[in-house]
């Protein structure tokens, strides 16, 4: 058991994900769809939680809350998958190598459990980024 | 009578299926049932038809709420907007028509602003390498109807293009492949078991990030030589098994998508990947193709490469000329450098779709966000306008992931007083050219919609 | 009403058998009057040529393959786009150029109508919203046939009634002009990595030759009497020791007559001959049989030709014929796009370097100039580059000049590197023809008007004529000794008129005119079998569902159509 697990991450679509925004992003649906991590069960051992557990993912560029849950697709160990959207761009690296495409996937990330904290809601985290989040919680 | 309209288009993924059926209720008003639709494509025609749509623009005001305004009001606020900004950023465009793209060319041109589309964060590294080394591609059909083997290589159409391999690329039986699927090889190359993964004959888990070095092993062995052990994570076995797969074909196919060019190597990526295709093209026929994202994001790099010769990341602010260099006139660029100095989010959500550090770069100046929904693009806005749903309250070309052109159907009216994108990029157009006292210019053939007849009549 | 009243010109309108004349042209609106009131604006034409708009018969200009062109060259927009004119749309591009620029610089040329070569049916409608997309000029669009499914099933067993029906109804359907045939069978072919070379080379599973497919066609074509004949690009294009095949498939016309009521003669259009011209059998002994070609053609009166000359230019190669462009890229190693089209065709797409120092380019120069040259019928010759293939549309001045002037051929043969192995291989060197401002307005206006079926519209002064009027700087009486000064007066017309809007002024457009997309409606008895087979083809093997499969009205706003009705 460590107290943080350095892994590998991806963001990319899934179909929760895109029936989940095509209701809208401000939905539970689109909460629960994008706000989780996706790791082997190995890489949770290691770190010491349960599924279900919420974690701290910070990368090169910033941190995010979200619940690790067990892939629904399988995924290796040492490779992370938040589903593209809200939740992976907070810690995307904006960098593009010249290509005008962002880092979306293949940047470390660092993970540890923070069962106590909470998620963020879509509108907190991106209205928050611009200074224009007035809601309560 | 609730009625059926028929060979609708789902204005979802780049599969652009143009079979969906939709049961409207008497007064033509409201979508009651959708037929033959993904999860997903049900889901966008179902929200067209909720309640709460917004119908008119709503503008920021300084105790940070929205209020309602006109649409005069919003189009006199945009085009106040370009004409202010020294370099403006118009970017999206994956979920709209043509005709929108190609009467923003209009608007872009007349400001000096930049356009970019969707695929400056999605297969714009393809651009790069089709720039580079071309495309020997084909229609979806000649898939349907021939191909034998087929390659997804960090793609995962079972979850983003969900009809695809029933449509398309593995179980539809065609003109010579009679058999369906079971007259075809699958080959996954994922570093995760997908959906997709798990239906294919043969599963390759490349190490992730590390896809150039199997391709390479793929073009190595192809041409009679050796290579080691492992390559990318996979046995020299799998691989050899692999390539005589796709040697052994009639008619192959490789489809790719995000896991090539949303990582290391990005372009590389997929400049290796053509040159495999054309490396294969000398034992068999072989076709590569993007897995374009939206319904229509093709679109807009069709429609601008007639216009300005360049499909993306356009920069229309020297006035005589466009000017193309993605890594310097792409959206993500731009906005981390602080280089534009406002906004337009059109057809799409950068809100959510951006790295959260290029929003916050964008949103310091006036921000004003195209959409017919509620997205984050909104909801941090100075000016949101709501449009019509094209494919749903709107007709229009689109193109397919092939480049095919599909022309999609309005199944309903938009909600009373609500424009199109089209409408309101024309109405722009020609705020400006009152604002700068100049004369319209329109080129003849597109009347039908273009008749200047606010001004000049 | 607007009247216009071009004075005093030197008139060459072969259509009136006018050669030099001084005379007016009078327009009132659209068309062209026996006079016009004293209110109208008279343009000075004193001392300059005076010819109706030009026609062009084969060019590349819109849809997916050229498209193709343009978004896969960002090298051919860099260095090489003219600055926008202000208040006008920006212009990119060299041999590929925008929509924009190609309709501009047509119309800075004085050409009424372009025909676009190849229209892949399936993307009809992009071809209709690029030629929406591109001002001034009038233009139509060859759906192709040769390798259609259909088509290649109802020739297989000789049905050219059903074969009628299906082409009238793709015709409708994609609002097309006629049909355009490209390397019958082969591209069928290599939806397998195959092709068809000979005549008699059948096509993999469906069995059926080049040479019945060809016939078939021109068949189908004058049973439906359409405006146009078949439009044809031969097997084999570019390889060495091709004009045999050629020949083969021009004999193929011998004895067919041309039915229709617009005036057409010819019942086949063979396209770009200089790519079909080729002698030797290797690129070693490469060499020049425009002779033996033209011989033929010049006694089977019912063929017309286009040149597709060579410019000696950087461009992009296009065609639907795919095998063709995927050869080609095994000899340049350039970039390669190709497109197969599921059912009906296919298209490659690979830059090209004409370079005057390769020996090959300047046989291939030759030739095109040959085939002009050697005509004993400019009515059935006309000026194509076939662009972009052989180059861009924008040098038909210089292929002009070219033709007109054997000082400019041997000025030019003097820069190549390989001069004299060039002049061994060719006849260019001994020609000392140069064809005449008459000759040049049969090849540009009323030849092509008439292989067209548009005799009653373009090409011509007469009255009733649509006002396209264009005016040269160039004196009848006194031509240039220097032929720069030829090219240059044909790049940039004085004067433009275009469905009697003045467009062009200087050689700088002055207005967006009136553009206008013709197509064809060819209306035939019902056919239930051809509607069947229509309809489980599009349940059973296309991807798209045929209700969206015709093009919509709404994308060719400004239609011309022209009916034709089919008795049988």
């Amino acid at each position: 058991m460590t107290e943080k697990i350095v892994l590998n991450m991806i963001t990319q679509r899934s179909i929760e994900e895109g029936v989940a925004m095509e209701k809208g992003k401000t939905t539970p649906e689109y909460f629960e769809a994008c706000s989780v991590v996706e790791m082997n069960p190995e890489d949770m051992k290691a770190l010491g939680i349960w599924r279900n557990t919420n974690v701290r993912v910070t990368s090169e560029v910033g941190s995010v809350i979200v619940k690790a849950i067990e892939p629904t697709q399988y995924c290796p160990p040492g490779l992370a998958h938040i589903r593209q959207g809200v939740w992976a761009n907070q810690v995307v690296p904006p960098r593009t190598q010249s290509t005008g495409v962002p880092q979306y996937s293949g940047f470390p990330v660092t993970i540890e459990p923070v069962p106590s904290e909470k998620r963020k809601g879509a509108l907190e985290l991106v209205q928050g980024a611009v200074g224009l989040w007035r809601g309560g919680k | 009578m609730p009625k059926i309209v028929t060979d609708v288009g789902c204005p979802y993924c780049g599969a652009s299926c143009d079979d969906l059926e939709i049961l409207v209720s008497d007064d033509g008003k409201k979508i009651l049932e959708v037929y033959n639709a993904c999860a997903i494509g049900n889901e966008v025609f179902h929200h067209a038809s909720s309640p709460d749509r917004l119908k008119r623009p709503r503008l920021r005001q300084p105790d940070g709420t929205y209020q309602e305004i006109s649409y005069d009001e919003a189009v006199d606020y945009t085009a106040k907007v370009l004409l202010k900004a020294k370099k403006p950023l118009i970017y999206g465009f994956g979920s709209t028509n043509c005709e929108a793209m190609s009467a923003v060319g209009r608007v872009a041109e007349k400001s000096g602003a930049v356009l970019d589309n969707c695929a400056s964060i999605c297969h714009g590294p393809s651009f790069l390498a089709i720039f580079d080394n071309g495309y020997p591609s084909c229609t979806l059909g000649e898939v349907k109807n021939r191909a034998d083997v087929v390659v997804f290589w960090g793609c995962n159409p079972m979850h983003a293009h969900p009809r695809h391999t029933s449509r398309y690329s593995i179980f539809p039986r065609g003109f010579f492949t009679e058999k369906g699927q079971r007259q075809r090889k699958m080959i996954s190359i994922d570093p995760r078991e997908t959906e997709t993964a798990k239906l294919a004959d043969i599963h390759l888990m490349v190490q992730q990030g590390h896809d150039y070095e199997l391709f390479d092993a793929f073009r190595t062995v192809l041409r009679g030589h050796d290579i080691p052990d492992e390559v990318a994570g996979i046995r020299k076995e799998a691989i050899l098994e692999a390539a005589g797969i796709m040697k052994n074909a009639r008619f192959g196919m490789i489809f790719f998508g995000m896991g090539c060019t949303h990582t290391d190597g990005r372009n590389h990526n997929v400049d290796i990947a053509i040159s495999l295709t054309r490396d294969l093209n000398t034992v068999a026929k072989y076709s590569i193709m993007a897995m374009r994202g939206h319904y229509n994001i093709a679109g807009p790099g069709q429609v601008w490469s007639w216009q300005f010769g360049f499909p993306y990341c356009i920069d229309l602010t020297k006035g005589t000329h466009a000017h193309m260099n993605p890594g310097e006139t792409s959206s993500i660029d731009l906005a981390m450098r602080d280089e534009v100095d406002a906004f337009i989010n059109i057809g799409t959500d950068a809100g959510a779709h951006f790295p959260i550090d290029a929003v916050k770069h964008l949103r310091k100046h006036p921000f004003i966000t195209i959409d017919p929904n509620i997205c984050m693009a909104s909801e941090i806005s100075d000016l949101h306008i709501p449009v019509a749903v094209v494919g749903v309250e709107e007709a229009g070309v689109v193109y397919r992931m092939d480049n095919v052109p599909i022309q999609f159907k309005k199944v309903v009216d938009p909600p009373e007083g609500v424009i199109s994108d089209e409408q309101l990029f024309d109405r722009v157009y020609l705020r400006i050219c009152e604002l700068t006292e100049t004369e319209p210019t329109w080129i003849p053939a597109k009347g039908h919609a273009k008749a200047p007849v606010t001004a000049g009549q | 009403m607007a009247e216009i009243l071009v004075k005093n010109g030197y008139v060459i309108d072969p259509a009136q058998k006018i050669d030099g004349d001084v005379a007016d042209v009078a327009i009132r609106d659209d068309k062209i009057v026996e006079s016009v009131s004293s209110g109208a604006r008279v343009i000075d034409a004193r001392g300059k040529v005076v010819m109706a708009g030009a026609l062009d018969v084969h060019a590349h200009v819109a849809g997916p393959k050229v498209n193709v062109g343009r978004l896969f060259r960002p090298e051919d927009k860099l260095f090489k786009s003219p600055e926008a004119q202000p208040n006008y749309r920006v212009e990119m591009g060299f041999s590929v150029p925008s929509t924009f620029k190609t309709g501009y610089d047509y119309a800075r040329m004085g050409y009424a109508f372009v025909m676009e070569a190849a229209m892949p049916p399936l993307h009809s409608p992009h071809v209709h919203e690029e030629i929406h997309d591109t001002p001034i000029i009038d233009q139509a669009a060859l759906p192709v046939f040769a390798n259609n499914w259909f088509v290649l099933e109802y020739l297989k067993k000789g049905e050219i009634e059903n074969s009628a029906a299906y082409v009238a109804w793709l015709i409708r359907a994609t609002k097309g002009y006629g049909i355009k045939l490209v390397n019958p069978g082969g591209t069928e072919a290599w939806g397998w990595g195959l092709n068809c070379l000979k005549l008699d080379d059948p096509v993999p599973f469906f069995d059926v030759t080049p040479a019945e497919i060809i016939t078939g066609l021109m068949k189908t074509n004058e049973y439906l009497g359409l405006p146009h004949s078949i439009h044809i690009h031969q097997n084999s294009l570019g390889d060495p020791g091709n004009y045999t095949v050629t020949l083969d498939s021009l004999k193929l016309a011998k004895g067919m007559k041309a039915k229709n009521k617009f005036g057409r003669t010819q019942v086949m259009h063979s396209t770009h001959l200089q790519f079909h011209s080729y002698g030797g059998d290797s690129w070693a002994n490469f060499e020049s049989k425009a002779k033996d070609v033209m011989n033929y053609v010049n006694q089977q009166k019912n063929i017309t030709i286009d040149l597709g000359c060579v410019t000696l230019d950087e461009t992009t190669t296009m065609t639907a014929d795919g095998p063709f462009e995927h050869h080609l890229n095994a000899l340049n190693h350039l970039k390669w796009a190709n497109t197969d089209v599921e059912l009906e065709t296919a298209a490659g797409v690979v830059p090209y370097i004409y370079d005057k120092d390769i020996k090959v380019c300047g046989i291939q120069w030759a030739i095109g100039l040959e085939l002009g040259l050697f005509t004993k019928d400019c009515m059935r010759t006309f000026i194509t580059t076939d662009h972009p293939n052989a180059g861009p549309f924008f040098r038909y001045p210089r292929v002009i000049k070219w033709l007109m002037s054997q000082k400019a051929r041997e000025a030019t043969l003097e820069t190549f590197k390989h001069r004299d192995k060039v002049i061994d291989a060719t006849e260019i060197h001994g020609i000392d023809r140069e064809l005449t401002l008459y000759e040049i307005a049969q090849m540009t206006r009323a030849g092509p008007a008439k292989a067209l079926g548009l005799a009653g519209m373009y090409g011509s002064l007469a009255p009733g004529m649509d006002a396209n009027v264009a005016v040269f700087n160039l004196d009848y009486k006194k031509m240039p000794s220097n032929p720069e000064k030829i090219e240059q007066a044909f790049q940039r017309a004085l004067w433009f008129i275009k469905s009697g809007e003045i467009v062009v002024k200087d050689g700088e457009i002055t207005s967006h005119g009136n553009k206008r997309t013709l197509w064809v409606n060819a209306k035939v008895k019902e056919n239930p079998q051809v509607v069947r087979d229509i309809h489980e083809k599009f349940i059973k093997d296309y991807t798209v569902n045929l209700d969206n499969y015709p093009v919509r009205d709404y994308l060719a706003p400004n239609p011309f159509v022209i009916d034709v009705d089919v008795e049988a």
